[in-house]
């Protein structure tokens, strides 16, 4: 019943001018904006090349409610997505995503780190959550504690409308060494004190919810620092604080339902590969999530990647099953607290 | 003879005239019904039906019916006073055991997370031990497991499942729940903030209309006064914002308001405020930008209504002795009611529904209803409280619409 409704619900049309299934395509869903070019040029194009597959791209935002409505109407028309962070946990928690067969893939599930631990995808690249701060600032910012501190730094700050990394930091900025934010995080008393940490600073904060609001927030000095994720255009715009950095992933997943696995699995081996990933590097600062691609990776822009040694030395490692298992609760108290 | 006079206007047919002419009614009635048909069918699949269908999604839930099967039935029986009997724990582990193997914990965790924020975790890391018990006693093992199943208010919560219908969602929409013997109590603090949600939607939306009221009313007049030349220029002017999309209208708005955006800098340097004035991202800065974009919608029926006065009414009460001030708020004003009955209804209703405007230049606290429904539908994933919020807000504008229409009476709405 609830698959008939759902398909009248968003996906009435989508279902009614669904395309005629072609021999060998795919249709493989990112982020659009300056992103998917970089994508188009270093992945998908090769992938084609090599494989014959034609790429279909679509964009979302996100939005992962859209990928329910399909997968509940069996109207699948999104073979891989360009899963992030929390979206992709969610829609993994929630049986919406292809559990990957690594042997299907064909890759060292291994070489991907803690990225590789996730069930759902395959990992696509690190980027990092960091600050950015004014190019020239006299009183620049050196540690996280810095972002909370509102009397040395008096001015608005951009943060991240999501738990994470606001809560990890309130922590670290409270004291907490960051290799126990987790352990402490994992406690009632933890999450409070991140929570009575954040109110000391909640009326200095515009909160963002895309990546070019974040640099736009900089950029008209409407704050006075911001954490944003690392792009090639603020990392030549502003100056940026690496402490503390917060570590995020984004995977290559299948949607459930997807008529096209066979295909998708080919994607999802050849996007995984090392090749490919260092590929992406030459156009976005991004680290490639596969580590035998480190080695591909030029070495000129090596420096300008958010995984470098001394960068990982200094972030925190985003505890991705941490996230998994409590997010949900989490999530709940944070936009809670926003909205009061 | 009566009835002879009639079957003879009926003519060599012998049918009566006045069932030839209800035929002739019954035919055009069908005819123009046949006409509307479309529009009605697609009225009612594309919009009534889907939208019905979701808003059902506010009290049917049936997650731990069909993926708890046996506890659900097995606590069916149970009286809810003492910790369940021993069927019910094996019943718990077999359930748990094929929802490890089918890997629907995740669904079943966040559903349990709803009304007990923190169990959803327990249920997800004892489903992953209890994949591997073969034998009883199970009541025993499984508390040994995880305390939560020693305790009561998780086995309320799953007999509950038992029934697809649930209070839960509207429950929350109004910042209740179930207390841990099923009773309703009010949520707690951290986790109230739906009343102030709706309260604040009302809120901005009533600030809005007045503001377009106040400033829509003067242009209006001078749009209905002035000669039709100039009044068509202006009339441009207050249309064109029509042609550019409300995320661009609501986009400059930040261009203008932020710290050291346009406003506050002419502010500053007319030593009017000496340090820059907070005026986006917060309460202001919404009400500004959906007062802008709002305007039209109530200045045009003002305008319309304004344009069928006759100006000899005003002349009228001057010649009689009224001054201009009484003649206009006792002869021109009243008329003018049905004009701003209509706009500020409109204005008022599409306020409800703001979305993006306050998204863009409001802050944290700013975020009306239709916020929180976007962020469950698509974030969350939580559909039934995006449900249960929007069925909240659609109830309440049509009860308001109701009680308008009891007090202004809707036939006298003009749009013009």
């Amino acid at each position: 019943m609830i698959a008939g409704a759902l398909a009248a619900t968003g996906l009435m049309a989508g279902a009614l001018i669904k395309p005629a299934l072609a021999g060998d395509q795919l249709t493989v869903v990112s982020w659009g904006g300056t992103y998917q070019p970089i994508l188009r040029k270093n992945v998908f194009e090769p992938f084609s090349k090599a494989t014959g597959i034609k790429i279909t791209e679509d964009v979302y935002s996100g939005d992962i409610g859209k990928i329910r409505a399909m997968v509940e109407s069996k109207t699948v028309s999104w073979d891989v997505i360009d899963a992030a962070s929390s979206g992709a946990w969610i829609m993994c928690d929630q049986g919406l995503l292809e559990t990957i067969d690594w042997n299907k893939v064909g890759l060292d599930r291994a070489k991907f780190g803690d990225a590789g631990k996730f069930n759902c995808g395959v990992p696509s690249q690190i980027n990092r959550t960091i600050v950015y701060y004014e190019k020239n600032n006299p009183n620049p910012p050196k540690t996280i504690a810095d972002l909370f501190d509102t009397k040395k730094f008096p001015g608005k700050r951009g943060l991240w409308k999501n738990p994470y990394p606001n809560l990890e930091w309130a922590l670290i900025a409270d004291g907490v060494p960051i290799k126990d934010v987790y352990k402490v995080l994992n406690t009632p008393e933890g999450v409070d004190r991140a929570f009575k940490r954040l109110d000391t600073i909640k009326n200095d904060v515009i909160w963002w919810t895309t990546g070019a609001q974040a640099v736009q927030l900089l950029a008209n000095r409407q704050v006075i620092m911001t954490a944003a994720w690392t792009s090639k255009a603020s990392n030549e715009l502003f100056e940026t604080m690496w402490d503390a950095a917060q570590g995020g992933f984004s995977w290559w997943a299948i949607p459930k339902g997807s008529p096209h696995l066979e295909e998708a699995y080919k994607f999802l081996a050849f996007a995984g590969s090392p090749q490919p990933q260092a590929d992406v590097t030459r156009d976005a600062p991004y680290g490639p999530a596969n580590k035998d691609a480190m080695a591909l990776v030029d070495p000129k822009v090596l420096a300008t990647l958010p995984n470098t040694p001394e960068r990982d030395a200094i972030a925190v490692n985003t505890d991705f099953a941490f996230w998994i298992d409590k997010g949900d609760e989490l999530r709940q108290r944070f936009n809670a607290w926003l909205a009061k | 003879m009566a009835t002879m006079a009639v079957q003879m206007d009926g003519g060599p047919d012998k049918i009566p005239l006045r069932l030839k002419l209800q035929r002739v009614e019954r035919r055009r009635k069908l005819m123009s019904f046949t006409l509307v048909l479309p529009l009605l069918l697609f009225i009612l699949i594309a919009f009534v039906w889907p939208i019905g269908r979701m808003m059902f999604n506010a009290i049917h839930d049936d997650t731990l019916l069909t993926l708890m099967p046996r506890t659900t039935s097995a606590l069916s029986a149970w009286d809810g006073k003492d910790l369940p009997d021993e069927s019910a724990y094996a019943a718990l582990v077999e359930d748990l055991k094929q929802a490890w193997a089918r890997k629907t914990t995740g669904v079943i965790a966040k559903r349990i997370n709803y009304e007990l924020p923190g169990a959803g975790s327990q249920v997800t890391s004892s489903a992953r031990k209890a994949s591997t018990l073969s034998a009883g006693p199970y009541r025993s093992t499984l508390i040994a497991i995880n305390p939560i199943w020693g305790q009561h208010d998780v086995w309320i919560v799953l007999k509950r499942g038992h029934s697809a219908y649930t209070a839960y969602y509207l429950l929350r929409s109004f910042d209740y729940q179930f207390g841990s013997k099923g009773q309703i109590v009010a949520s707690p603090p951290e986790n109230a903030i739906f009343r102030d949600v709706f309260l604040r939607t009302f809120g901005i939306s009533i600030a809005v209309t007045a503001a377009t009221l106040l400033l829509g009313f003067p242009v209006a007049y001078l749009l209905a006064t002035l000669p039709t030349r100039t009044s068509n220029l202006l009339m441009i002017m207050i249309v064109l914002p029509f042609w550019t999309s409300v995320l661009v209208r609501t986009a400059a708005w930040g261009v203008l308001l932020q710290e050291h955006g346009i406003v506050n800098e002419l502010l500053i340097t007319l030593h009017i405020i000496s340090r820059p004035a907070e005026l986006i991202f917060n309460r202001v800065g919404t009400v500004v930008a959906m007062t802008h974009i709002q305007l039209p919608f109530t200045l045009l029926p003002i305008y319309s209504v304004m344009k069928t006065i006759s100006p000899s009414y005003l002349q009228a009460a001057r010649s009689l002795g009224a001054g201009p001030f009484y003649a206009f708020w006792k002869i021109y004003f009243p008329q003018t009611l049905p004009g701003i009955a209509a706009g500020c209804l409109l204005t008022f209703i599409l306020c409800l529904g703001y979305y993006i405007t306050p998204a863009l230049v409001g802050g944290a606290a700013d975020q009306m209803v239709s916020y929180f429904v976007a962020h469950y539908t698509n974030e969350d994933l939580n559909w039934g409280m995006a449900s249960a919020l929007a069925a909240i807000l659609l109830g309440a504008t049509l009860l308001l619409y109701y009680a308008y229409n009891k007090l202004v009476g809707v036939d006298r709405l003009k749009m013009g």
